[in-house]
């Protein structure tokens, strides 16, 4: 990741959401929220359970479509875009992390983080090798051929931030990427992602634990579907992760 | 940045030019491949069990088609041993009603015709045959007595076991040959000097035992013997009651129309001319409705197989919601979606229909060696059997696919 170019300034965000609202039947999950996410950031969505932090994820992650508001991925409306094109959406620009992992029973890491890029058209060698540098790269050089029931739950979750970021997707979105480990495997994880984003990937962390999410350079508190507090917005400091435009103004 | 500027910015991009729309790119076949078979690693019972039932059904059907060919392909092989060029004369019956005979002459002006190689006949006596002076006189077996001529053997293909055939010597005086049935009923394993048999009220010296022969199955129960002894101790007339004829191969045909008229000009209508070679396949022919009534029961396995794959590939796509939550969350498209489980559904009934054309195979190989038969499996058979899977397995796993396909990704990540 190292070898990514640095962002020109000109650069659109990654994720832009305005007036966006979610209704399931007469209940709204989410309910006109607006964000803007910039390239390279690392930030956290927090709050309880029913606040629509998961919906939130699933409409910054094209998963789904919002009933009202406009929503953009690096610079693609998302309204524009047919199921298809989201498809591809997916494959080239956003990484998932999931709290269940969501490894294959019985695929060795290797073949599961190699399926990271299945859907990208890259030739079989190319994703295998690509595989490997990528679990070096989360620690797990030495677990290349393990299957999911001979790794701990911090390494599983490794495996498939591994695959998450496998094409360098410049959105990696983690859903309660530690709700499922202990506090020891949670805080690797969350210093893999710190990693991450160091080295230039815009991560975003869903999460319902609040001392996570105070520990990140931006915070965005959800309840009852609506945006109760950003910490961009509310002129937190400049953090590390803000590109230099950002940081200009 | 402000909350507030969020949607200002927004609209002012929107007039920017919008980025190229993203493209899900083609999946590679071998890419389709492995994903399809993902699915069934992971389960290998389940695989092994819903693929049997395909292969039953087309075991079921491969056997039956490669069981009556092999039949089919034995009695060639012996109809062509045999020949198929033997024709038979017969007097029919006459236009009074009466039994008609054919003329004295009748051989050799059958003899005289063009593309008859050969040509012979035997005359029905009334004489009986026993297996010895004191058995009593109904206790004929069912065995006839008739007047061969010498040169029988050439034109039926006659085999001798044991002893020799009729010949100019021999058939003056009281001397024997008998069909192997015949020779059974009258308790005669050899021939010899001084093996006899009590025959038209005298002793005659058995000297010839014959094999069965399949295209004259009446020889096989027939004690023949020459033709001058038949008439000077038998009463016999000297009229033919059977002429065997051989014709050339290509000409079997037109020496057939013609036969009845040399045989008896007078009355053509008294002859019945036959080709026992037709007899032979008609009778074995017969076996075509049991082999209908198999194909449709392997048909029935087949669909019953094909349910099998239908209702392990739906129980599969509802274990499986994650996996394609995940799948579409990695990028896949529906089409995808549909793909990877239509070729899982593909690959599970063609394992059972390469399993079942082996299995049919097996089968047909073990049963006609049973038979002695050669075995043969018509290769459209075997082509038209994993042709059948994967027709079955497209039907069947379509609407699982469907399903997959359509189940949005959200709802199909929610699940765990």
């Amino acid at each position: 990741m190292t070898s990514r170019p640095l962002e020109p300034p000109t650069t659109r965000p990654v994720v832009e959401l305005a007036g966006v609202t979610k209704t399931y039947g007469d209940v709204a999950a989410l309910r006109g929220a607006d964000l803007v996410i910039r390239r390279g950031e690392l930030l956290a969505i927090v709050g309880p359970s029913g606040s629509g932090k998961s919906t939130m994820l699933n409409i910054m992650g094209t998963l789904d479509r919002p009933s009202e508001g406009r929503v953009r991925i690096d610079g693609h409306d998302v309204a524009g875009l047919s199921d298809r094109e989201l498809s591809a959406l997916r494959a080239g620009t956003i990484g998932f992390v999931f709290q269940q992992f969501h490894l294959a029973f019985g695929v060795p890491a290797l073949d599961s983080v190699a399926d990271g890029l299945l859907y990208s058209g890259r030739p079989r060698a190319e994703r295998r090798r690509l595989a490997e540098q990528a679990l070096r790269r989360v620690g797990l050089g030495h677990r290349l051929h393990h299957e999911p029931h001979q790794l701990s739950g911090g390494e599983k979750q490794r495996v498939a931030i591994a695959r998450a970021v496998l094409g360098d997707p410049p959105l990696l979105l983690a859903d309660e990427p530690t709700g499922a480990l202990d506090s020891r495997s949670g805080a690797i994880v969350i210093e893999l992602l710190n990693e991450l984003h160091e080295a230039g990937t815009t991560v975003v962390v869903i999460t319902h634990d609040r001392d996570i999410a105070a520990r990140l350079p931006r915070e965005v508190r959800l309840k009852d579907g609506r945006i109760e507090h950003d910490s961009a917005g509310a002129g937190a400091a400049p953090s590390r992760s803000l590109v230099p435009e950002e940081a200009a103004r | 940045m402000t909350l507030t500027n969020a949607p200002r910015e927004l609209e002012r991009r929107a007039d920017a030019d919008p980025p190229r729309k993203p493209r899900p790119a083609r999946m590679r076949p071998a890419d389709v491949l492995r994903v399809g078979g993902s699915g069934l690693r992971s389960r290998p019972m389940r695989v092994f069990l819903s693929a049997l039932g395909i292969a039953i059904g087309i075991a079921a059907m491969v056997g039956v088609v490669g069981i009556s060919t092999s039949s089919t392909e034995d009695l060639d092989r012996r109809l062509s041993a045999l020949g198929t060029n033997l024709l038979t004369v017969t007097p029919g019956q006459s236009f009074t009603g009466g039994a008609a005979h054919l003329p004295a002459e009748s051989v050799g002006m059958i003899g005289a015709m063009d593309h008859v190689d050969s040509v012979s006949a035997i005359g029905r006596t009334s004489a009986k045959v026993y297996r010895n002076d004191r058995t009593p006189k109904q206790e004929t077996g069912g065995l006839s007595v008739a007047a061969a001529r010498t040169d029988l053997p050439e034109s039926v293909g006659a085999e001798i076991v044991d002893g020799r055939w009729l010949n100019a010597a021999n058939s003056r005086y009281p001397s024997v040959v008998l069909g192997p049935k015949a020779a059974e009923q009258l308790g005669v394993h050899e021939a010899g000097p001084d093996v006899r048999v009590w025959l038209g009220g005298r002793w005659f010296t058995v000297v010839g035992l014959l094999a069965p022969n399949q295209l004259v199955p009446a020889m096989d129960s027939s004690a023949l013997v020459g033709w001058s002894v038949a008439k000077s101790e038998l009463g016999f007339d000297g009229y033919p009651t059977t002429i065997y004829t051989r014709a050339d191969e290509s000409s079997v045909g037109d020496v057939q129309a013609v036969l009845g008229a040399t045989a008896n000009p007078e009355t053509p209508s008294e002859t019945t001319v036959s080709r026992p070679s037709d007899a032979l396949a008609a009778k074995e022919a017969t076996d075509d409705a049991l082999s209908g009534l198999l194909l449709g029961l392997g048909g029935v396995a087949l669909l019953v197989g094909g349910v099998g794959v239908a209702n392990t590939m739906v129980i599969s796509v509802l274990e499986r919601r994650s996996e394609i939550g995940l799948r579409r969350s990695l990028g896949a498209t529906r089409g995808q979606i549909r793909t990877q489980f239509l070729a899982e559904a593909l690959l599970l009934s063609a394992l059972g229909g390469l399993g079942g054309v082996l299995l049919g195979i097996a089968v047909t190989g073990g049963y006609a060696s049973y038979q002695g038969w050669p075995s043969v499996v018509p290769v459209w058979a075997m082509a038209g059997g994993v042709g059948a899977t994967l027709v079955i397995g497209g039907l069947a796993g379509f609407y699982p696919a469907v399903r997959a396909a359509r189940l949005p990704p959200t709802e199909a990540l929610a699940t765990t």
